[in-house]
């Protein structure tokens, strides 16, 4: 889990940290980020246990606010409130009394206005005061366990009885209590027939009670129509229409999908024709040797290889976090919740998986916005399912080459089709796996739903542009140097080999070209045979026992070796290892000429049938062909344990999709 | 007697409660009771306590899952969850 943080500075002379906590509605902890949230407030020797809690509170939903305050306050740690959102409060005719409210509470109330910056001052200015817990507890939760709350604190070393309460009741995922910790404090409840569940409805009811007194005393609502609320009202009507509110769902999804795939598009170009601009400049400028080797198709290609993601990530954050901000998120989630849940997912889903149309890594990474940790996980594993633009190239040679350019029907092109199954294909296998790793995936939270649908709002630009930066920055910095090395490995595979294959290679390119060969095709032949010398073309060799009963022989094992660092690399390696000259579109019609040549040299049967093609595209489609998808998922699920489980999931289901295929065509 | 027509009188009340997720889009109720259970204790600290009034507000697709408001503030939740929340119509 990601923690914010940065420093603020009250004065010349002090400087304090101030760290965002992960949001929660009450201090009772469900999910895994609220049992982060939970154990930096509770346990006195974690590592950021405030000094001083800044409550932000919500004017307008004043009672749900409060609390939260209120647990708070109970836990003894010297707080502040910050009101925000006062001025819609006000223009819905509701006003508050916040000295008083302070007054009652023990506790300094600051309105602010945190999307404008208003009161910021007077909220430091507070911080500076020393303040001090509030002198008696909001509510007395003695009467509600009168002869347990002394002997558990001793037990648990809370200093506030509300605070051993709250630890009686979550122990079992405290972090820092040991076995035999645990067992007296399970020992304790037990002799005093504690049942956590009833404490805290008992609790929350007092406090709410508690709570209703005193916004009758502080609040005064004047019966007024709120344009707020009124406004939102009528969007809703809209927006989350049984029919309506998906057809605008769709359009808005197809509008983020179109961005992420077209419109990064050009600066991706961008990207790549300056990344090779510098290989050439450095080519021409440093000696030739094994370091500018490695620095310009190894160091340099990896770099570009990250860079070029940056367009993608950045324009899909930029939309999702407008769709947060503003409040639509939350609709998406109820609109879709009922089709996703089946899948294992959540109605945040949605987005990520659309998104992966485009590229799986952006997408995985905005998976970060589905709180419930298993829909979370399920939907970064399920995620390289979908038809990502990566695969185009492989899908457009293959389809050429095993589907014929004809009609169906007269009507339907043939080869559109095929692509269009494709897709689908991807959809309906990434909602198999969700459905049925729901099953094994258990993660230790309670999973609710019942979330607050909240007014809409302009979005923050500056947080939008932030939150972009942001993302940008961490893919580089995070998942960047996994994909720079992976790169660098895969670059060595390719260009070295055993030293004797590849000085005989060597022997003979200077042979050919004394034989008077054209210095081009001399070129070619060096390429396609350094690549068959190469540690990567002994692998594919390798391979090619494992890889034969899905059609696959040696030359396509070192394309999905070499593809491993990315999809369309596919078509490259196959151009240089048939000597077609790399990729143009022209080079497609030869490379499939001289794919329909091949012949295999044990049967003399062609090498490349239909079945081959069909079965290769059906690898393509679940194979885990993307170390960029691995560093992402690295960087996300923060172990090696979850992208090494998606690789071999993945490269399994592959491997039986292909055999199948292939077995069932030829 | 008198002890035997409040058993009814209670027990007529009591029928008359139906679950949240019973009621149609736009139509009212007023809260009455929760069972005991971590789950009531999440949706009393988003709001819905016993007393309040609550509305059906939207219905997703497939009937779940739905908004409701409850105060100021508009909830969504499931029908699963809905269930658990008995309203006096």
């Amino acid at each position: 889990m990601d923690k914010h943080s940065g420093w603020l500075v009250l004065s010349q002379h002090e400087v304090v940290e101030v760290i965002d906590l992960p949001g929660i509605y009450s201090l009772h902890p469900r999910r895994i980020d609220e049992f982060i949230t939970f154990d930096v407030l509770l346990n006195s020797e974690n590592e950021v246990h405030p000094d001083l809690i800044i409550l932000v509170a919500d004017a307008t939903n004043l009672k749900r606010s409060l609390l939260l305050c209120s647990q708070v306050l109970d836990l003894r740690i010297p707080a502040v409130i910050a009101l925000n959102m006062v001025d819609v409060a006000r223009a819905s005719g509701l006003a508050i009394d916040t000295l008083k409210l302070s007054r009652l509470l023990g506790v300094k109330v600051i309105p602010i206005n945190a999307r404008e910056g208003k009161g910021i001052n007077e909220l430091k200015r507070a911080i500076q005061t020393r303040l001090k817990a509030p002198a008696s507890d909001f509510l007395d939760v003695s009467a509600l366990a009168p002869d347990l709350i002394q002997p558990l604190q001793q037990l648990t070393g809370a200093r506030a009885p509300y605070a051993a309460l709250q630890i009686a009741c979550h122990y079992i995922n405290f972090y820092c209590f040991q076995a035999e910790q645990k067992a007296r404090i399970r020992h304790l409840l037990e002799t005093h027939h504690f049942s956590a569940a009833r404490f805290q409805a008992e609790e929350t009811l007092r406090r709410y009670e508690r709570i209703r007194h005193l916004l009758d005393e502080v609040t005064r609502q004047a019966l007024q129509p709120s344009p707020m609320l009124d406004a939102t009202r009528r969007i809703d009507a809209l927006l989350l229409h049984p029919i309506g509110g998906y057809v605008i769902l769709l359009i808005i999804f197809l509008l983020v999908f179109q961005a992420v795939f077209s419109w990064a598009q050009y600066p991706m170009e961008a990207i790549d024709a300056s990344i090779n601009h510098l290989k050439r400049l450095l080519a021409a400028v440093l000696p030739a040797g094994v370091l500018t080797d490695l620095l310009i198709e190894g160091i340099l290609s990896g770099i570009g290889g990250v860079v070029v993601f940056l367009p993608q990530i950045m324009i899909l954050f930029g939309f999702i976090t407008v769709l947060e901000d503003t409040g639509y998120m939350t609709r998406v989630s109820f609109l879709m919740d009922r089709l996703m849940r089946r899948m294992g997912m959540s109605g945040k889903s949605t987005l990520p998986l659309v998104s992966g149309m485009a590229c799986a890594v952006p997408a995985i990474m905005s998976a970060r916005n589905i709180e419930l940790q298993r829909d979370r996980l399920i939907t970064i594993l399920v995620t390289p399912l979908m038809s990502c633009s990566a695969r185009l190239p492989v899908y457009t040679l293959l389809i050429g080459f095993a589907v014929p350019d004809t009609r169906l029907w007269g009507l339907f092109h043939l080869q559109g089709l095929v692509l269009l199954a494709m897709y689908l294909f991807g959809w309906v296998m990434a909602f198999l796996v969700g459905f049925v790793f729901q099953f094994f995936i258990k993660v230790n939270e309670l999973s609710y739903y019942v979330t607050e649908l909240p007014i809409y709002r302009w979005p923050r630009w500056k947080n939008v542009v932030l939150t972009m930066i942001e993302k940008g920055k961490v893919f580089i910095t995070d998942a960047g140097k996994i994909i720079v090395a992976i790169s660098v490995v895969l670059w060595f595979l390719a260009s070295y080999g055993p030293p004797q294959a590849m000085r005989d290679v060597d022997e003979r390119y200077v042979q050919l070209r004394q034989q008077a060969a054209s210095p081009v095709e001399a070129e070619e032949w060096l390429r396609t045979h350094k690549l068959e010398a190469s540690y990567a073309g002994h692998i594919g060799k390798v391979l090619e026992p494992l890889i034969a009963p899905l059609g696959f022989d040696w030359k396509i094992g070192i394309a999905l070796l070499t593809s491993f660092a990315a999809r369309e690399v596919f078509v490259g390696t196959m151009a240089t290892i048939y000597s077609t000259g790399a990729g143009e579109d022209s080079g497609l019609d030869v490379l499939r000429q001289r794919m329909r040549q091949e012949r295999n040299p044990h049967t003399g049967q062609p090498t490349y049938s239909v079945a081959t093609a069909f079965s290769l595209m059906i690898f393509f489609a679940l194979a885990m062909q993307c170390m960029s998808t691995l560093a992402v998922v690295r960087r996300e699920t923060h172990t090696w344990k979850w992208p090494l489980i998606q690789l071999a999931y993945l490269t399994g289901l592959a491997y039986l999709g292909s055999l199948i295929t292939f077995q069932l065509l030829s | 007697m008198f002890l035997f027509v409040n058993i009814v009188m209670g027990m007529k009340k009591r029928n008359q409660l139906i679950s949240l997720a019973e009621l149609k889009k736009g139509q009212r109720g007023i809260i009455q009771e929760l069972p005991e259970g971590e789950l009531s204790v999440k949706l009393m600290e988003m709001g819905l306590l016993p007393g309040e009034t609550v509305r059906v507000e939207h219905v997703a697709l497939w009937g779940d899952p739905i908004s409701v408001k409850v105060g100021n503030s508009l909830l969504s939740l499931r029908k699963e969850e809905a269930q658990v929340v008995l309203v006096e119509p």
